[in-house]
């Protein structure tokens, strides 16, 4: 089985992997010990920079016993020789037991789960999907909130090129959560993506206010807002100001407001806000390691 | 009597009610090159009835494979097929569009990786079929602009 996207899974296969992912958290912390993957060898193909996604893969895979090998950059690899994707592909999946994929090229991961026969988790393919970072928020949001359901989850930055917030809202709306999506009116939620959501019979709210966005929220996501998106430098600080996180902002949240953030941040979330109990950005990112540990276990054939 | 500026053929196929400005793509998509060794006749913004402008193409002594001439209906949904026997009309039926086309057009995304240089040629899934509305197997982009993107 591969995991190229999000919309491959219904919510009985997504709620399995989070109930093996649970399982999986004291061995992620290091308090258990697993030899479930044992002999098994990951191929890790970064073609992109990443640290948590990489990391937290070689991280999952050590904790279970099994090994890496890969690259993080096509540089001095075949890859920078002109290979095609197809052809790498091809030769991992004779040297490893599955392969890990981040690639800048969208449908990268589709590609390669149609030449390989070992089973390819898609660990981000440019613009399009990046599964397990929906499958680690989903974790972090049931874990916080013991349920998905009936949240109100505002989904805040650039929703119209944020892979992670496409990929995300449409699982949140498989589960039935309640959503809000705050961008400034030229980045906001797509069309198409709005209709996939309204499709599965949730109405999500849009609103270019940050303020009133936090009063309702339980969950609020914060993503980054990207300088190069805009013309003109004067109007992204503009921007950048109104969606900033700080304390004066949080005044009026919820008191158990669950503030996730997918990593790495620049100005969007003030650091002062790091000490409160809101802040769950941290935790969110070692989650990455027992989800991934849980889709590993059962791609590999192995369960806890 | 009625003027024909081009002649009935004896055997092969008709593609009719084109829409307007199509036929040379229709051609391409039911994969009629130069290397035919039968004669192609385009004819190219005629009157109809029902359209009031249309395209009609004729290939003689080769009748296509209906799954081929399905493709047809991506850019020209109101097409009609002709099977010429004899100078008689052998068989006669409208496109459908098919759910799955692979091979006559690219992926409108760019970023894409059949766009690249991989072994693959594009494949779509038929999402909407009126209007047409195709979605990428391998990016997940959906695109209604097919005439644009035909190979």
């Amino acid at each position: 089985m591969d995991v190229v996207s999000i919309r491959d899974f219904s919510r009985e296969q997504i709620e399995h992997v989070l109930k093996v992912a649970e399982k999986m958290v004291p061995i992620a912390k290091g308090e258990e010990k697993s030899n479930l993957l044992e002999g098994k060898l990951l191929g890790s193909l970064f073609y992109e920079p990443s640290t948590r996604t990489r990391l937290s893969f070689e991280a999952a895979m050590g904790r279970l016993g099994g090994r890496t090998l890969g690259f993080d950059e096509p540089k001095g690899s075949s890859v920078a020789k002109g290979e095609t994707l197809a052809d790498t592909i091809r030769m991992v999946d004779g040297y490893s037991d599955a392969i890990v994929l981040r690639h800048p090229q969208e449908g990268a991961a589709r590609l390669a789960a149609h030449f390989a026969d070992k089973p390819v988790l898609n660990a981000g393919d440019g613009a399009g999907q990046h599964p397990t970072q929906t499958m680690l928020d989903l974790f972090t949001i049931k874990k916080l909130k013991s349920k998905i359901e009936g949240n109100h989850v505002a989904i805040l930055g650039d929703l119209k090129y944020g892979r992670t917030v496409h990929s995300l809202s449409e699982a949140l709306s498989m589960f039935g959560a309640e959503l809000t999506f705050v961008a400034p009116p030229t980045l906001q939620m797509p069309k198409e993506h709005l209709k996939r959501i309204e499709s599965m019979g949730i109405k999500p709210k849009m609103s270019s206010s940050l303020e009133d966005a936090i009063k309702n929220a339980d969950v609020l996501y914060v993503t980054r807002i990207q300088k190069e998106r805009f013309p003109d430098p004067a109007e992204y600080q503009k921007v950048a100001g109104l969606y900033k996180v700080d304390m004066n902002m949080l005044k009026n949240a919820k008191k158990d407001l669950v503030i996730m953030h997918p990593l790495p941040r620049v100005t969007e979330i003030d650091p002062e806000v790091d000490a409160t109990e809101h802040a769950k950005y941290f935790e969110q990112a070692f989650n990455g390691v027992p989800v991934r540990m849980a889709l590993l276990s059962l791609v590999l054939g192995g369960s806890k | 009597m009625k003027e024909f500026k081009v002649t009935p053929i004896r055997n092969g196929t008709v593609i009719d009610h084109i829409d307007v400005g199509m036929a040379l793509k229709v051609l391409r998509i039911v994969g009629v090159k130069e290397d035919v060794n039968s004669t192609v006749s385009v004819l190219m913004h005629v009157p109809s009835k029902k359209a009031g402008w249309k395209d009609i193409v004729k290939i003689e002594d080769r009748e296509l494979d209906p799954k081929e001439l399905d493709k047809v209906a991506l850019i020209s949904p109101d097409a009609t097929i002709n099977i010429i026997r004899d100078y008689n009309v052998a068989e006669k039926f409208t496109v459908k569009v098919p759910s799955r086309v692979k091979g006559i057009m690219k992926c409108s995304n760019p970023g894409c990786i059949t766009n690249k240089n991989e072994p693959v040629e594009a494949e779509f899934e038929v999402e909407s079929k009126k209007p047409v509305s195709l979605r990428c197997i391998y990016c997940d982009r959906s695109t209604t602009d097919i005439s644009d993107n035909i190979v």
